[in-house]
């Protein structure tokens, strides 16, 4: 396994070596995530893209140690801020969460606790981590609410989540994150479950939040747009391993990986006009993972696929812009057509 | 809140009624002629005449039922065939023993059920938890009735801590009460186990961790507090079916309660006393469950339950 | 998370009858669970125990020898004998075909009329519904056996007229969870569909709705059977049932009771007999709703 770049990125705050994470049936080993590197540069976004299966969300909940019985962490480094997470005790990750890393997830309606008031769910996060008392927190937990923009939050405060709308409890959700303004914040599709006028308003809140607060974000999600919009780097994943490591500009200028190929066109696109206003879409469908593909994940749906990668997985390899790609196409070893344009498919 | 509770209690009316309608029917359907079972079996055919006049027999149904019906209004039930006293005199008389044995019970299985099923669920999958949910599976399984015999014949006559029959001191009320609570006990356990583990596989338990909340914490006070709503909608019916079941565990223990005094009404077949008995305690579950319903929505006005 | 591994699993497009892959998966599921296994196949053992133990039994019955009354388990008699020196060991084993019999038809009763009640409430609905469904309310309105108990004071003690009032008493819980299903059912688009192309009603019921709601039947039916043995060896203890000296058990606790202080075993035995049976039955229940319905609650 290739060490992930240090010449792309000066200083990480959080790297991710070698990891994986599996879920055990009676039979068999659900290998989730497989060896997954990555690094997130500090104070920017990392992007995480993938459709679903592909080990995103396993990988997030990995990282702060949240992945429940059948499914462990079985190997791999969690490196923040230049320790190993995955050596620390289950009482020094109770100190991390929530105050050094933070988490939103997918559905705010089911994400905060129904029988609490949205400002004694803030409250909790600044009375575990900041030793306040609950007079204090709640006074906190007030600003939480006027930081994410929040009307009356005086008012909003001493209301059940029940009683927010969907838009209002992912901003809730984001007070929380924040309240004890951590280094790097992980939000697990965050947009997802929004209509999309109030996705561009999250989205929009979190990029000024950043831009205020200084911290590193790894922003989760299976949409592109999502990533164009905020996100300084991008690793691509498909089942449980990562694909293509490039930064955004470069991965939509220059995808390079099949795979990234084939997300890319499949969005609709707007700057040209195609005839057959087709969409196009990567055939075939994700394998199950206890059906794991020999070589190359993506050969049995890859276009280009030849001897080579239905035998031996590739190796994620770092090529001279500092950007990774794990596919045979790119190394000598390369046993298909000498001159393929992997970028020739696109309608550009 | 106020609008709730009027509607929850016209929509009891017609429960109440159809309830002293199957009370009324009930004297109605013996098989044999009503006047002559209250008279007696030795009656003359003059002095079941009498009866039959006395009972308002001779007068429509429905003029009979609303006769019984303002009878009930005016706390009349009725007169006992074998002693001829007031039948609400009877049960006033023994009432408290019922409605204590069953509400300690109810207490007992509470307390009992919510502690098996919580320790269950947080120990999912390991030994304790199956132990507990064997015991519950025997618990639910257990006619009470051979449960007070056991403990009967293989503790109290073996320890002087416990009497074997009759209610009102400590020492009396134990046995009864754990076996009319036991039955109930093993259900909460196993309702409150697969509501908690129903809760914490929800999300708002995966914030709560991923905010550093100790793991006790996240059991105690994110989740319990979530998974106790669909057990305390039970703990009403519990304690109805608790009532019924008093008829057994009264008789078992030989506790002057409203169930020994129905079976042995059927047996003498004393029937205004098994009306009454039968209305009374139907009623008072009635009753008790409206009163939880409103308890119940009261503690959680402030939340979305669906 | 689980949704993160399964997502990737797409489902086989092959032309296999759903019914069939239902089917499979249910058993695949059930023998998987071994307490469910184990319950019933305890239940089977019980059913050839009722139908072939009778004439196997080393003693009859209800033959008295009062010169070997309320002797403990031994060779001759396994679970001793009682009062009347009638061995326990064979009246258990013939008792066995009572108990089922009363489990078995007083749940028939309660899941044929619950069951017709249930789907004509909730399929026409309106006033109809609002009639049965109050009906079901007044039934429940009795605590516990008190309903079983009213009827048979009514209609008198014996064993027929237990399993009748505990078959009532059983009618309101299938009708409840019949009528429910039959309303969730209604409301899928795909029945005005068939009601468009010209299917009548009684086609309707019978094609698409009952398939839809055999599993929480067959389950609760499996539960109610536990149940509804309790509350009828209850009522025979309490002498509102099955009189002596047919060997019910819970007549035969009520007929030993007196005795037990002496004896402990003429008390004991029958009451365990009834534990084991109601047990496998709940067992048997719980693996059933496991496998297929995991949705349904206590």
């Amino acid at each position: 396994m290739t060490k992930a770049t240090d010449t792309l990125i000066e200083e990480p705050i959080l790297e991710i070596r070698n990891l994986q994470t599996s879920f055990f049936t009676d039979k068999f080993e659900v290998k989730a995530v497989d060896g997954v590197n990555f690094a997130v540069p500090k104070g920017k976004t990392l992007g995480i893209v993938g459709e679903s299966g592909s080990g995103k969300s396993i990988t997030s909940l990995s990282i702060l140690r949240l992945i429940q019985n059948p499914g462990k962490v079985k190997g791999g480094e969690v490196i923040f801020k230049g320790e190993n997470l995955l050596d620390k005790t289950e009482a020094q990750m109770r100190q991390i969460r929530g105050n050094e890393i933070s988490m939103i997830f997918q559905e705010p309606m089911t994400s905060l606790n129904p029988v609490y008031t949205v400002g004694q769910q803030i409250s909790e996060s600044f009375q575990i981590h900041q030793k306040m008392s609950k007079k204090e927190a709640m006074l906190r937990s007030v600003e939480m609410l006027k930081l994410v923009g929040i009307p009356s939050p005086e008012r909003r405060v001493k209301q059940y989540p029940h009683e927010l709308s969907g838009g209002m409890r992912q901003r809730v959700m984001i007070a929380m994150a924040l309240a004890c303004d951590p280094e790097l914040l992980i939000a697990d599709e965050p947009t997802t479950a929004l209509d999309v006028t109030i996705q561009a308003q999250i989205l929009e809140l979190m990029k000024d939040l950043q831009n205020r607060l200084g911290m590193s974000i790894i922003m989760i999600t299976h949409d592109l747009g999502v990533v164009a919009e905020t996100c300084d780097y991008v690793a691509v994943m498909y089942m449980g391993k990562v694909v293509e490591y490039a930064a955004v500009k470069d991965l939509f200028k220059h995808p390079k990986h099949p795979y990234t190929v084939g997300l890319l066109n499949s969005l609709p696109r707007h700057d040209i006009d195609l005839e057959d206003e087709e969409l196009q879409v990567i055939k075939g469908s994700v394998p199950s993972p206890a059906d794991m593909p020999k070589g190359c994940r993506f050969a049995p749906r890859c276009p280009f696929a030849s001897e080579i990668c239905r035998e031996r997985l590739p190796d994620l390899e770092e090529s001279e812009d500092g950007n990774q790609i794990r596919c045979w196409i790119y190394t000598d070893e390369w046993d298909g057509e000498p001159e393929v344009n992997v970028n020739g498919e696109r309608t550009s | 809140m106020l609008t709730f509770i009027v509607r929850r209690l016209l929509q009891t009316i017609p429960v109440i009624i159809g309830v002293t309608i199957l009370t009324f029917s009930l004297m109605h359907l013996i098989p044999g002629d009503p006047a002559q079972i209250m008279a007696g079996e030795s009656a003359s055919p003059e002095q079941i005449e009498l009866m039959r006049e006395r009972l308002g027999l001779n007068d429509p149904l429905p003029i009979q039922y609303f006769d019984y019906l303002k009878g009930i209004i005016q706390g009349d039930l009725g007169n006992s065939i074998r002693s001829g006293r007031e039948v609400s005199g009877e049960i006033a008389l023994r009432l408290g023993n019922t409605v204590e044995l069953a509400f300690y019970s109810t207490v007992l299985s509470v307390f009992i059920g919510l502690i098996a099923g919580v320790i269950s669920a947080v120990r999912r999958y390991t030994f304790i938890d199956t132990f507990v949910m064997i015991i519950a599976l025997f618990g639910l399984s257990m006619p009470a009735f051979w449960l007070g015999l056991m403990l009967i014949r293989y503790v109290a006559i073996n320890s002087d801590l416990f009497a074997a029959s009759g209610w009102g001191t400590w020492s009396q009320m134990v046995l009864p009460i754990i076996t009319l609570g036991t039955a109930g006990a093993a259900i909460i356990a196993r309702m409150t186990r697969s509501s908690m583990l129903e809760v914490i596989d929800q999300d708002y338990i995966r914030t709560a961790r991923a905010k550093g909340v100790k793991e006790q914490v996240v059991v105690y006070r994110h989740a319990l507090k979530n998974a106790l709503i669909p057990v305390v909608t039970v703990v009403g019916l519990q304690f109805g079916s608790l009532l019924g079941g008093a008829v057994i565990t009264e008789s078992v223990f030989a506790i002057n309660g409203i169930g020994r005094l129905i079976v042995d009404s059927i047996r003498s077949r004393d029937f205004p006393i098994v009306q009454g008995g039968i209305l009374v305690l139907s009623v008072l579950f009635v009753v008790v469950n409206i009163i939880v319903d409103i308890a119940y929505r009261y503690l959680n006005k402030r939340i979305d339950l669906n | 998370m689980n949704e993160e591994i399964n997502n990737g699993n797409a489902l086989p497009q092959t032309t296999v009858n759903p019914n069939v892959v239902k089917m499979k998966t249910f058993w695949k599921k059930f023998i998987r669970n071994k307490p469910a296994v184990i319950g019933g196949a305890l239940i089977l053992f019980f059913i050839l125990t009722a139908l072939i133990g009778p004439h196997l039994v080393p003693h009859s019955p209800n033959v008295q020898n009062l010169a070997n009354k309320l002797n403990g388990p031994s060779a001759e008699h396994w679970f001793g004998t009682d009062q009347y020196g009638r061995d326990i060991f064979s009246r258990i084993i013939n008792g066995m075909g009572i108990t089922l019999y009363v489990g078995f038809f007083s749940v028939t009763i309660g899941l044929i009329v619950g069951v017709t009640l249930g789907i004509i409430s909730g399929y026409y609905g309106g006033k109809l519904d609002a009639i049965i469904m109050r009906i079901m309310d007044v039934l429940l309105a009795f605590p516990g056996i008190l309903l079983a108990l009213a009827i048979v004071s009514v209609l008198g003690g014996s064993l027929q007229n237990v399993i009748i009032s505990v078959g009532i008493f059983s009618i309101p819980v299938f009708a409840r969870i019949v009528r429910g299903s039959t309303l969730a059912v209604r409301k899928l688009e795909y029945i005005d569909a068939v009601k468009a192309l010209g299917a009548n009603d009684f086609r309707i019921i019978f094609k698409h709705i009952l398939p839809n709601v055999t599993s929480p039947i067959i389950v609760q039916a499996t539960l109610s059977i536990a149940t509804s043995i309790l509350t009828a060896s209850g009522l025979s203890f309490i002498g509102m049932g099955a009189q002596p000296p047919m060997p019910e058990w819970g007549a035969m606790l009520s007929d030993g009771r007196n005795y037990m202080y002496d004896a402990g075993h003429v008390a004991a035995i029958p009451g365990l007999a009834i534990v084991v049976v109601v047990l496998a039955f709940n067992i048997f229940g719980d693996g059933l709703r496991d496998a297929l319905d995991p949705k349904m609650k206590n």
